[in-house]
C-alpha cells in the first residue's frame, strides 16, 4: 500500500522549512536509512532518511520549494510494482501520519508524530462503590484477602503475630491464620530474610515485614545477592516469590539511623521490583500484586501515611497492576513527578500553585521498578516541563534517573532544564528545626516550578 | 572403617562418586591452566568422603545448599558432567544456561538449591528450605554445606538460633579443611566449633570427614531423626582441600607445608582409603576398580570435549531470566 512521506519537524518549534534537494528520483527503490532528502530551516540543514523499503512513487514537492509546512505530504512511497498514478488524490485522503528519521538527529521526536503511549485506564470501573480507609487498613486487608486466596503465603517478622505488629499492620492476623502462618521471629533480619529467600526457592510466598526498612540493612545480602539474583544465576530454575514491606523513610524526630528513604537503592536492582504507594487504594491495590507477582518485591510503606485516610474502592478482589502511574491531578504548564510521601508535598504544591495561575500535572509513580517512563513522557511532552520530588538523598536520586531518561527521549520537549526536589544532603538531624530543614518542602517544590516555569 | 550402606551396589556408588568428583575437579583444573576456563574456580579435591558420605544418605527430594567451594556436592547430588562442563565453560546446555558459572551451580531436579559464593550466605536459604518442608508437611531433609571459615558468619549463629527454636530438619555440615582461605582455621576460630552450636542445644558431632562410611553412617541416623521432628543437628567434618584456596592459590608454602599436604594425600586420602577398604574386603578386585575409573575419565574427557564445542548462549539471553514473568 502507498505511505506518504510527510515533510518532518526537526525541531519541537519547526513550522516550516525548505526542501532544499531531493537525493532519489521517482521509481527509485529505497531501503530503510537511505537519504532521501535534504532539508534546511534557518538554523541547520539535515539529512531526511527513509523508515520503510519500497519505490518513490512519486514526487509531490519540488526541490527547492521554500516555506513547506511540517507534516505536509512531500512524496509517495511504494511497494514494488504498485500502481500510483493516482497517488496525489491518495495523499489528501490519508490521514496516517509518518515518522522520518533526520540523520543528524535520530532521537528527534516530532510533536504531532509521538502518540501517548501510556496505559490510561481507569484503576477501577466507573461508579464503583467507595468506602474510606487508612492505610494501615489497606495494607492489612490486603494480606488478610491474599493469605486467605493462597495457603502458601506467610508473614514473618519481629512482634508481627502475638503483639500484631510494632504499627499494627498486622492485626488479627494471628487470630485469623495461627502460629504457622503469622511467625514471631527474634530481632535477626539477616537471619528471617535468608529463612524467607529459602522458603521462596521452595515455593512458597513469604511475607516479610521489617519493623522499618532501617533494619533490612542487616538483610541486604539476602535481598540481593540470594532473592534478587538466583532466578538469573541458575537460569531460571527457581526464583524468589517474596515480599519485602515495612516502613521506609523518615518519620518524625527518630533521626539518622530510623529516618532514611531506599527507594533508589532497591530501584537501582535489576530482579526485584519496587513498590512506594501513596493513597490506600494503591498500599492495597498494589500489595495484592505484589504478593501474587513471582519475583522478590520490595515494598515501601511510610509510617506517617499508615494513619492517613483516602477513598478505596469497594471490590471483591481490587489490583493494581505495576508499572502504571497514577495521574493524580491534571494540569497543562508543568509535570511534577512524585512517589510515597513524596505525593503529599507534590499534592499540596500544585494546589498552591493552582492560586497562582499555574495548572501542574502531578503524577504519581507508585511502582519504581518497573517504571512508567510513557506516562511521564506524555506527560512532558505536553507540559514541556518537569520537576521531580521524593524525600531520598540528591545524589543517585529516582529523579535524577527520570531526569536523564527524559532527556534521552524527550529533549526537544524541554523548555527547561528539569529540576529534582529531593531531601538535603545530610543524616537526618534530630532536633525539630534542623529536621524540618533536612527534608522536602512544599515551598521548595513551588520555588522549583516557578524556576521551571522562568516566573 | 565403620559400616554404613551395607550392599555391594552401594558402596560401589559411593566409591564411583568420590572418583567422579576427583576426576571432574582434575579436569576443572585442567581447563583452568590451558586458559580454557575463565574466571576462578575452588577445588574439592581432597573433600570427596563429607559430599558423597553425606548425600549418599539423601533422596533427590531432600535438598542441598553449596558454596563457592560446590563441585564435590554438585556431582554427590547427582548431576551430570556434560551439563556442569557447559556450565564452568558457560555454555548454553549448563545447568544455567551459562549464566551461572563454576560458583553458582544449581539442579533443582536432585534437589540442589545452589551454590552461594557469598561465604556463609546459604545458610538461612538452607534453614528456610527447613522450614518449608516443616510448614507443608513433608518429610525432607536439607543439608546446609559451608566451611570452617564461615563459621565466622553472623549469619550462621542467627538461623541456628531459629532452627532450634522451631525444631527444623536441617543439617549443618561444616567442612573444615584446615583453612579459611589463606589463614589457618585456629587463627580464625575461637574455641570450640561444635560447642557454638551445643550452645543453641543443638546435637553436634565431630567426625573424620575423610572416611565416607563414618560420614554416612552418622549422616544416615541423622537424617532419620529430622525426619521425624528432632532437628536440627550440627557435623563438623575433619577435612583437608588438596589445591590452594583457589585455582590461582599455587604458591601455598607461606601459610601451608609441602609435608602437610603430602601427608593428607598419603596417609589420609579418602579414595584410597576407601579402595584398599572395598578390595580387602572383596567387594571388588583391583581390576574392577582400574575399569571403574578408567571409564570415569573417559566420561569426564567426552564430557569435556562436548562443552568445548557445545555454543554459548544465544545474545538475546542476556536480559533473560532477570525476573519471573
Amino acid at each position: 500500500m502507498a505511505t506518504e512521506i510527510l515533510m518532518p519537524a526537526l525541531s519541537p518549534t519547526m513550522e516550516e522549512g525548505t526542501l532544499a534537494k531531493w537525493l532519489v528520483k521517482e521509481g527509485d527503490t529505497v531501503n530503510s536509512g537511505d537519504i532521501l532528502a535534504e532539508i534546511e530551516t534557518d538554523k541547520a540543514t539535515m539529512e531526511f532518511e527513509a523508515v520503510d523499503e519500497g519505490v518513490i512513487g512519486k514526487i509531490l514537492v519540488e526541490e527547492g520549494t521554500e516555506g513547506v509546512k511540517v507534516n505536509t505530504p512531500i512524496a509517495v512511497i511504494g511497494e514494488e510494482g504498485e500502481d500510483m498514478s493516482n497517488a496525489e488524490t491518495a495523499s489528501d485522503a490519508a490521514t496516517e501520519t509518518k515518522e522520518e528519521v533526520t540523520k543528524d538527529q535520530p532521537m528527534a521526536q516530532q510533536p504531532a508524530a509521538v502518540p501517548a503511549k501510556a496505559d490510561r485506564s481507569p484503576d477501577w470501573p466507573e461508579g464503583t462503590e467507595m468506602t474510606t480507609m487508612t492505610v494501615r487498613e489497606a495494607l492489612n486487608t490486603a494480606m488478610v484477602e491474599e493469605m486467605e486466596r493462597d495457603d502458601g503465603v506467610f508473614l514473618m517478622g519481629e512482634e508481627v503475630a502475638e503483639y500484631q505488629g510494632a504499627y499494627k499492620i498486622s492485626q488479627g492476623l494471628l487470630d485469623k491464620f495461627g502460629e504457622k502462618r503469622v511467625i514471631d521471629t527474634p530481632i535477626t533480619e539477616h537471619g528471617f530474610a535468608g529463612i524467607a529467600v529459602g522458603a521462596a526457592f521452595g515455593g512458597l510466598k513469604p511475607i516479610v515485614e521489617f519493623m522499618t526498612f532501617n533494619f533490612a540493612m542487616q538483610a541486604i545480602d539476602q535481598i540481593i545477592n540470594s532473592a534478587a539474583k538466583t532466578l538469573y544465576m541458575s537460569g531460571g530454575q527457581m526464583g524468589a516469590p517474596m515480599v519485602f514491606r515495612g516502613p521506609n523513610g523518615a518519620a518524625a524526630r527518630v533521626a539518622a539511623q530510623h529516618s532514611q528513604d531506599y527507594a533508589a537503592w532497591y530501584a537501582h536492582i535489576p530482579g526485584l521490583k519496587v513498590v512506594m504507594p501513596y493513597t490506600a487504594a494503591d498500599a492495597k491495590g498494589l500489595l495484592k500484586s505484589a504478593i501474587r507477582d513471582p519475583n522478590p518485591v520490595i515494598f515501601l510503606e511510610n509510617e506517617i501515611l499508615y494513619g492517613r485516610s483516602f477513598e478505596v474502592p469497594v471490590l471483591d478482589d481490587f489490583t493494581i497492576p505495576f508499572g502504571k502511574a497514577r495521574i493524580a491531578r491534571e494540569g497543562k504548564d508543568v509535570t511534577i513527578v512524585s512517589f510515597g510521601i513524596g505525593m503529599s508535598y507534590a499534592m499540596e504544591a500544585a494546589e498552591k500553585l493552582a492560586e497562582e495561575g499555574v495548572d501542574a500535572e502531578v503524577i504519581d509513580l507508585r511502582t519504581l521498578r518497573p517504571l512508567d517512563y510513557d506516562t511521564v513522557l506524555d506527560s512532558v511532552r505536553k507540559t514541556n516541563r518537569m520537576v521531580t520530588v521524593e524525600e531520598g538523598w540528591p545524589v543517585g536520586a529516582i529523579g535524577n534517573h527520570l531526569s536523564a531518561h527524559v532527556m534521552t527521549h524527550a529533549f526537544d520537549y524541554l523548555d527547561a532544564p528539569v529540576l529534582n526536589v529531593c531531601g538535603k544532603d545530610v543524616p537526618m538531624p534530630y532536633a525539630a528545626n534542623l529536621e524540618r530543614h533536612a527534608l522536602v518542602t512544599t515551598d521548595e517544590v513551588i520555588e522549583a516550578v516557578n524556576q521551571v516555569t522562568y516566573r | 572403617m565403620a559400616k554404613a550402606k551395607t550392599n555391594t551396589e552401594d558402596y560401589l556408588r559411593m566409591y564411583r562418586q568420590m572418583v567422579r568428583i576427583r576426576t571432574f575437579e582434575d579436569n576443572a583444573n585442567q581447563l583452568y591452566l590451558s586458559a580454557k576456563m575463565p574466571g576462578l574456580t575452588h577445588m574439592y579435591s581432597g573433600e570427596e568422603a563429607v559430599a558423597v558420605g553425606i548425600c549418599e544418605a539423601l533422596t533427590d527430594d531432600d535438598r542441598i545448599t553449596s558454596t563457592h567451594r560446590g563441585h564435590g556436592h554438585c556431582v554427590a547430588k547427582g548431576a551430570e558432567f556434560k551439563e556442569m562442563f557447559c556450565e564452568l565453560l558457560g555454555k548454553e546446555e549448563g545447568y544455567c544456561r551459562g549464566k551461572g558459572g563454576s560458583m553458582h551451580i544449581a539442579d533443582q531436579s536432585h534437589g540442589n538449591l545452589g551454590a552461594n559464593a557469598i561465604v556463609g550466605g546459604s545458610m538461612g536459604i538452607a534453614t528456610g528450605s527447613a522450614l518449608r518442608s516443616k510448614m507443608l508437611g513433608h518429610d525432607d531433609v536439607t543439608v546446609c554445606f559451608f566451611g570452617d571459615g564461615a563459621t565466622a558468619q553472623g549469619l550462621l549463629y542467627e538461623v541456628m538460633n531459629m532452627a532450634a527454636l522451631w525444631n527444623l530438619p536441617v543439617i549443618y555440615a561444616c567442612e573444615n579443611n584446615g583453612y579459611s582461605e589463606y589463614t589457618k582455621t585456629e587463627e580464625i576460630a575461637a574455641g570450640s566449633i561444635t560447642a557454638r552450636a551445643e550452645a543453641f542445644g543443638i546435637e553436634a558431632f565431630k567426625i573424620d570427614g575423610q572416611d565416607v562410611l563414618a560420614v554416612n553412617e552418622l549422616t544416615q541416623k541423622l537424617v532419620a531423626r529430622c525426619r521425624k521432628g528432632e532437628g536440627p543437628f550440627f557435623i563438623e567434618l575433619e577435612t583437608y582441600r588438596y589445591h590452594g584456596h583457589h585455582v590461582g592459590d599455587i604458591n601455598r608454602e607461606y601459610y601451608r607445608s609441602k609435608d602437610e599436604e603430602k601427608d593428607w594425600k598419603e596417609n589420609r586420602d579418602p579414595i584410597i582409603r576407601f579402595r584398599g577398604w572395598l578390595v580387602e574386603q572383596g567387594i571388588a578386585s583391583e581390576e574392577e576398580i582400574e575399569a571403574m575409573n578408567a571409564e570415569i575419565e573417559k566420561d569426564a574427557t567426552e564430557a569435556v570435549a562436548y562443552a568445548e564445542a557445545a555454543k554459548y548462549p544465544d545474545v538475546s539471553e542476556v536480559d533473560m531470566h532477570v525476573y519471573a514473568d
